[in-house]
């Protein structure tokens, strides 16, 4: 092929990647807006932001046209589940926003966050979408690199600089083990492209191994999974609470994504099943154990966001075993998003209040947000009718049709212990009387979680178009 | 004509919850509304009093509604009654009729407490007409939330932890129940939650590592639920510190629940599996009637005392289902009698026990105590109230011409022909229930008048009419049961072969 062909080709591809373009353009313009905009305009580039979300979730919608294919030779791909991923990533983008509205309205300086975000969501849609190696390192080093900023944006809280400084070392040094990882595999397989190393790889060399190893690493820290799992209670904790739920969801849709894209490629003879199962296994129950005890909320919905990695990660065992699969690791993820950023919408909306025994009475000062905490940790559980029993009932069933009884077993038991942390937040907020005034932050935050709580009630009795939906879903180039 | 049943007191809960709270329990405001719930509880009775007049009894599922609601999983709404249901959702709506009137402490927030009385209506309801998997689980699982929330909000003393005991029990019952359910989902084909279906395709033979897990997952939820003895521990303080119409909705409606799966999960749905497992089941019944019979001997706390005889009477329940499950030939009619004893046993101990709770909530509304030791002489004082719990009581030691006396008779009867041994031994429950039943009632409504009950007062009229309504259906069930029994028998006999 030739270099002017080549060209050719890329523009020619460029309509699959749309949606990726509009957050592009979107960020540079906010970027050049909160330059020349006053202080007093400043919340312009929300406005801007929510503009530019909402246009790449209907360029999305309008690319569901039963065309799932590989494009940009083989690195990029428009398959549904690329496409889910991406719903469900601006869905968070556009609620994230809509939290930090309220949240940043007093900070003079805040409308670069907004193009920090767009271009975070922005890492967390390539990761999504991305089937060749140097891709996933691209996507994951935007992500990385916009959420440390993210996370340190009020440059005074020693929580917040705390937990920007173990995210980032944690993302130094798996990035690099990625590298590492990278090249082993590209000398392997003579390529990156995840096509490549599917034909490309042989299995039992020690090299494939290690390599595979060293890039599941690097994704285990985007989920939030064992082991590279510690920053999520700091984060949860430290960073603002419109951070802490967007870097606690939006990443993990991208990595969960890519990293079912790598394993589906890697020779089942290496054992990676068995590693992924061991992972969900380690990761939940951790995230779990770990959450009992806490009295801070937001440290507790960080270890939640762990145990809730390991949920998802069920689904990457069963991947190739079960049909149910791919459906429920989007469905999951869908009811993931939904209820973990109702439930911090519900800080938020009380000033990132975070001491447990704060919330006592909360149903009595603020009966909607009590209920939104509640609907949201239910679904969190997975009680029915909520999205969050569907995702886990189809967890559960591809789990044990892939023959992963056990893990399923334990991931039952660890519903049941996590419903102690659960109910040790929503008793006090029901059972004990108010101690002290709830102020709270205002109508963009509170809009927001309750329309998330609706949707994690809607999404939960009308699972059928969902479902059905998903269930086309190819995962390229599986 | 089932779906209204259900969702009309759903809709009005969500009703109720939109009301704001008051500063103070009483005055008209209060009466209003307590008197609007009532009558709205009241509408899926009479649903259902309808429903049993169009009953026919042919064996199968009558009075059916279906409609799509996850196809891609076989999720399907399914509504529909037999001989099993019907009896058991008649005795729930009446218990909520008669429970949501009676007085509590509501703490000032009434609207909420009846919203979440007709919540637990709806979902009570749901699970017995249920007739889909998923569906019976979802409401399965919505009763759990909404007792944890009673419990929890209205109960007294360490209420908090008892609900948080009830809620990690009986949750961890219903994932082991979700991954049997998931089991049996996973050898249908094409994949189905329809209960009709998997009941008539019989997806799952006995024999093999895969059934047997799945009977003991299923068995383990519906076991904690019932309870049955070891798995019993989260009733008694979840019983004593919950609201008294709670009580009597936890025991009455909740319980009936597990044994309900009982049936119509693991004997209709693995009939094989559950003929292998009859003999332990037998034995674990009896263990629960005789462990329940003596720890409530030992009680001297009213409400600990009736919380355990439900752990005995459940043991009857069970017996009478394992014997009817028994992997025997010959014996169908005697199966199919100890089968109908068995949910007789269910109808009858929802209202008694559901009568029992009510009296403890009235006598700690005015004694503020529960110990049987410091009471006395109180039948001078109330007679109403010494009259209601006498028959109560008669009826639970299971007194002839009482309802209660129904029901074990017959599970006893058919036991006995299939194996005499653990009826023999099961027995002695009754003669140890009827010992202390006895002992309490001396204790509280004989001998002196302790000084400070010299004030006494008797049962309120709402008290007297909730109490009414409940033990004149336990006097006609114990004096002409024909009606009863021969709905029952219409699945009974479907089951055991005529």
């Amino acid at each position: 092929m030739t270099q002017q062909e080549m060209t050719r080709e890329m523009i020619a591809s460029l309509g699959d990647v749309v949606p990726d373009l509009i957050l592009l353009g979107g960020g540079i313009v906010i970027l050049l807006f909160a330059l020349f905009a006053p202080r007093s305009a400043q919340v312009g580039a929300a406005m801007l932001a929510l503009v530019t979300s909402v246009a790449a979730g209907v360029a999305t919608i309008v690319m569901f046209d039963g065309r799932q294919s590989p494009t940009f030779f083989d690195t990029y791909s428009t398959d549904d589940v690329a496409l889910w991923a991406k719903l469900i990533i601006l869905a968070a983008t556009i609620a994230v926003i809509a939290l930090s509205i309220p949240w940043f309205a007093r900070d003079p300086r805040h409308g670069e966050y907004y193009t920090l975000l767009l271009f975070s969501s922005l890492g967390a849609v390539l990761l999504a979408g991305a089937t060749d190696l140097m891709e996933i390192v691209m996507a994951i080093v935007l992500s990385s690199a916009t959420s440390y900023v993210l996370i340190a944006y009020h440059r005074r809280s020693k929580l917040a600089s705390e937990a920007a400084m173990k995210y980032f070392l944690i993302a130094a040094l798996t990035s690099s083990a990625m590298l590492l990882g990278v090249a082993l595999l590209f000398g392997l397989a003579g390529t990156t492209t995840l096509s490549g190393l599917r034909d490309g790889l042989s299995d039992g060399a020690v090299a494939l191994i290690v390599g595979a190893a060293l890039v599941i690493t690097a994704l285990a820290f985007k989920m939030g999974s064992v082991p590279a799992h510690a920053w999520m209670p700091d984060v949860a904790q430290g960073a603002p609470a419109p951070v802490a739920a967007f870097v606690t969801t939006v990443p993990k849709v991208g990595g969960l994504v890519a990293l079912a894209r790598l394993v589906s490629v890697l020779p089942v003879t290496i054992g990676w099943r068995p590693l992924v199962a061991l992972l969900a296994a380690a990761t939940m129950t951790l995230g779990n154990l770990a959450a009992l005890w806490q009295d801070d909320v937001r440290r507790l919905l960080g270890w939640s966001a762990v145990s809730q990695t390991g949920y998802a990660l069920m689904a990457l065992a069963a991947l190739g075993r079960s049909d149910l699969a791919i459906p429920s690791l989007l469905y999951f993820l869908l009811a993931y998003v939904l209820a973990n950023i109702a439930a911090f919408g519900v800080v938020v909306e009380l000033r990132g209040r975070t001491d447990r025994a704060s919330y006592a009475g909360l149903a009595r000062a603020h009966p909607l947000l009590a209920i939104s905490l509640v609907i949201a940790f239910l679904s969190l559980i997975g009680i029915p009718p909520l999205v969050g029993f569907g995702a886990k009932l189809a967890l559960f069933t591809a789990a044990i049709e892939a023959n992963y009884e056990w893990l399923a077993v334990i991931a039952a038991i660890n519903t049941v212990v996590s419903i102690f942390y659960y109910a040790r937040v929503m008793a006090p907020a029901y059972f004990d009387e108010m101690t002290t005034p709830v102020p709270v932050l205002g109508e963009w935050a509170a809009s927001a979680t309750y329309s998330l709580t609706i949707a994690v009630i809607v999404t939960g009795i009308a699972a059928e178009p969902f479902l059905n939906a998903m269930r086309a879903a190819l995962l390229l180039p599986g | 004509l089932l779906t209204a049943t259900i969702f009309i007191p759903l809709v009005a809960a969500f009703g109720f919850a939109l009301l704001p709270g008051t500063s103070d329990d009483s005055g008209r405001r209060i009466t209003t509304l307590r008197a609007a719930a009532t009558v709205l509880a009241a509408i899926p009775l009479l649903l259902i009093i309808i429903a049993w007049f169009r009953f026919d009894g042919g064996g199968r599922f009558e009075l059916v509604e279906s409609a799509q609601w996850i196809p891609t999983l076989g999720v399907g709404y399914k509504v529909g009654i037999d001989g099993v249901s019907l009896p058991l959702a008649a005795m729930t709506a009446l218990l909520f009729v008669v429970s949501i009137p009676y007085p509590v402490d509501f703490r000032g927030r009434a609207p909420r407490y009846l919203a979440l009385m007709l919540f637990l209506e709806s979902a009570s309801l749901g699970v017995f007409l249920a007739l889909d998997m998923f569906l019976f689980y979802v409401f399965w699982d919505l009763g759990l939330v909404g007792m944890f929330f009673l419990i929890g909000a209205w109960g007294h003393d360490d209420a908090q932890r008892s609900a948080l005991k009830f809620f990690l029990y009986t949750l961890a019952g219903s994932l082991a129940l979700l991954l049997g359910i998931i089991g049996i989902y996973l050898q249908t084909d094409p994949r189905t939650f329809d209960i009709p279906t998997i009941i008539e395709a019989g997806v799952l033979p006995a024999g093999g590592v895969y059934s047997t897990l799945v009977f003991l997952g299923m068995f383990l939820g519906f076991a904690i639920k019932t309870p049955t003895v070891p798995f019993h521990t989260w009733l008694p303080p979840a019983h004593v510190d919950a609201p008294a119409p709670a009580s009597a909705i936890l025991a009455g409606v909740l319980l009936k629940m597990g044994t309900y799966g009982f049936f119509r999960f693991l004997m209709q749905m693995l009939p094989e599996t559950f003929a292998r497992f009859a003999p332990a089941l037998g034995i674990v019944a009896v263990i629960s009637i005789l462990y329940g019979a003596l720890v409530a001997l030992a009680q001297t706390n009213l409400k600990r005392l009736i919380a355990y005889t439900s752990v005995n009477h459940m043991g009857y329940v069970i017996l009478g289902l394992a014997a009817a499950g028994w992997a025997v030939s010959g014996e169908e009619r005697a199966q199919a009698i100890a089968l109908t004893g068995a949910v007789v046993e269910m109808v009858a101990h929802g209202l008694i026990t559901g009568a029992l709770f009510l009296i403890s909530g009235s006598v700690l509304a005015r004694a503020h105590t529960y110990e049987i030791d410091e009471f006395g002489g109180l039948a001078g004082r109330s007679p109403a109230l010494t009259g209601t719990t006498a028959l109560a009581a008669f009826a639970s030691l299971g007194l002839p011409g009482l309802a209660g006396f129904v029901a074990e008779f017959q599970v006893f009867a058919g036991t006995l022909s299939i194996q005499p041994w653990l009826a023999a031994i099961g027995l002695v429950g009754i003669v140890v229930t009827a010992a202390l039943f006895l002992r309490m009632l001396q204790k509280v409504f004989l001998g002196p008048l302790p000084e400070r009950w010299r004030e006494w007062t008797d049962l309120s009229s709402v008290e007297t009419a909730s109490l009414t309504a409940l033990l004149v259906m336990v006097v006609v069930i114990g004096v002409v049961p024909f009606w009863l029994l021969d709905v029952i028998d219409t699945a009974a006999s479907t089951f055991t072969g005529p």
